[in-house]
């Protein structure tokens, strides 16, 4: 089990009723433990349309979470 | 200059005035305003959220990216987050160049670029009271493809 830090922003800010929580998985990957966070939260966006920032940077392919991390997960984009 | 969230309402003549430089013969300004109608329905208000930091940086690749493939002087990319009514400036973009057409070029690619990918996001407001996240129609993640 390890600790991270995870952070929602927009439609998921909204439906987790909470910008930031302290979440303690089992998850070895962000993309893992948005499905673990979408079943408890009810989050509807799924994970293929949720991208991954990993302590304050693009969660590059294959990431791997660590004791401590920063997670954040981003619906799709809409700026301008 | 750089890219730069910013929760203050935009101010481009002075975002104008440090883009100035004596070689340039261009400057091409892009102004994103917040519109009445989305998709036939009418919008009151529009709010942003960003990952700031990411978003800045992100931002900053984009800037750096136009500088590689256009001959330009300098440029500067500003996105405003809160709420914003009808008319206010919601995205400013501003390229010098030498010449005017990779001005345009760069200005284009810009804010292109900066819809596909920075992290901010925008609900709009309905006069029937009711609001919705907007999300592009094409397959875009934030951070480009990867």
């Amino acid at each position: 089990m390890k600790t991270v830090h995870v952070r929602y922003y927009a439609v998921l800010r909204e439906q987790r009723g909470a910008s930031e929580e302290v979440v303690v998985t089992r998850a070895e990957t962000p993309d893992a433990l948005y499905r673990e966070l979408k079943q408890s939260h009810g989050f509807t966006l799924p994970q293929n349309r949720v991208r991954a920032a990993l302590n304050g940077e693009f969660a590059p392919q294959g990431a791997v979470l660590k004791e401590g991390d920063q997670v954040a997960f981003l619906p799709p984009v809409a700026g301008g | 200059m750089s890219f730069r969230i910013l929760s203050d309402p935009i101010d481009p003549a002075t975002l104008r005035a440090a883009l100035v430089r004596t070689h340039a013969g261009a400057c091409v300004v892009f102004e994103g305003w917040v519109r009445d109608l989305n998709e036939g329905r009418p919008v009151v208000s529009l709010e942003y959220e960003a990952f700031t930091p990411l978003a800045e940086r992100e931002g900053d690749r984009v800037i750096a990216e136009a500088r590689g493939k256009f001959s330009i002087l300098d440029a500067a990319c500003v996105h405003r987050t809160g709420i914003l009514s009808l008319g206010d400036l919601a995205v400013w973009v501003g390229v010098t160049a030498a010449h005017r057409g990779d001005a345009f070029e760069a200005c284009r690619y810009i804010i292109d670029q900066a819809k596909k990918r920075i992290p901010v996001w925008k609900r709009e407001r309905y006069a029937d009271g009711s609001s919705a996240w907007i999300e592009q129609k094409q397959v875009g993640f934030p951070g480009g493809p990867s």
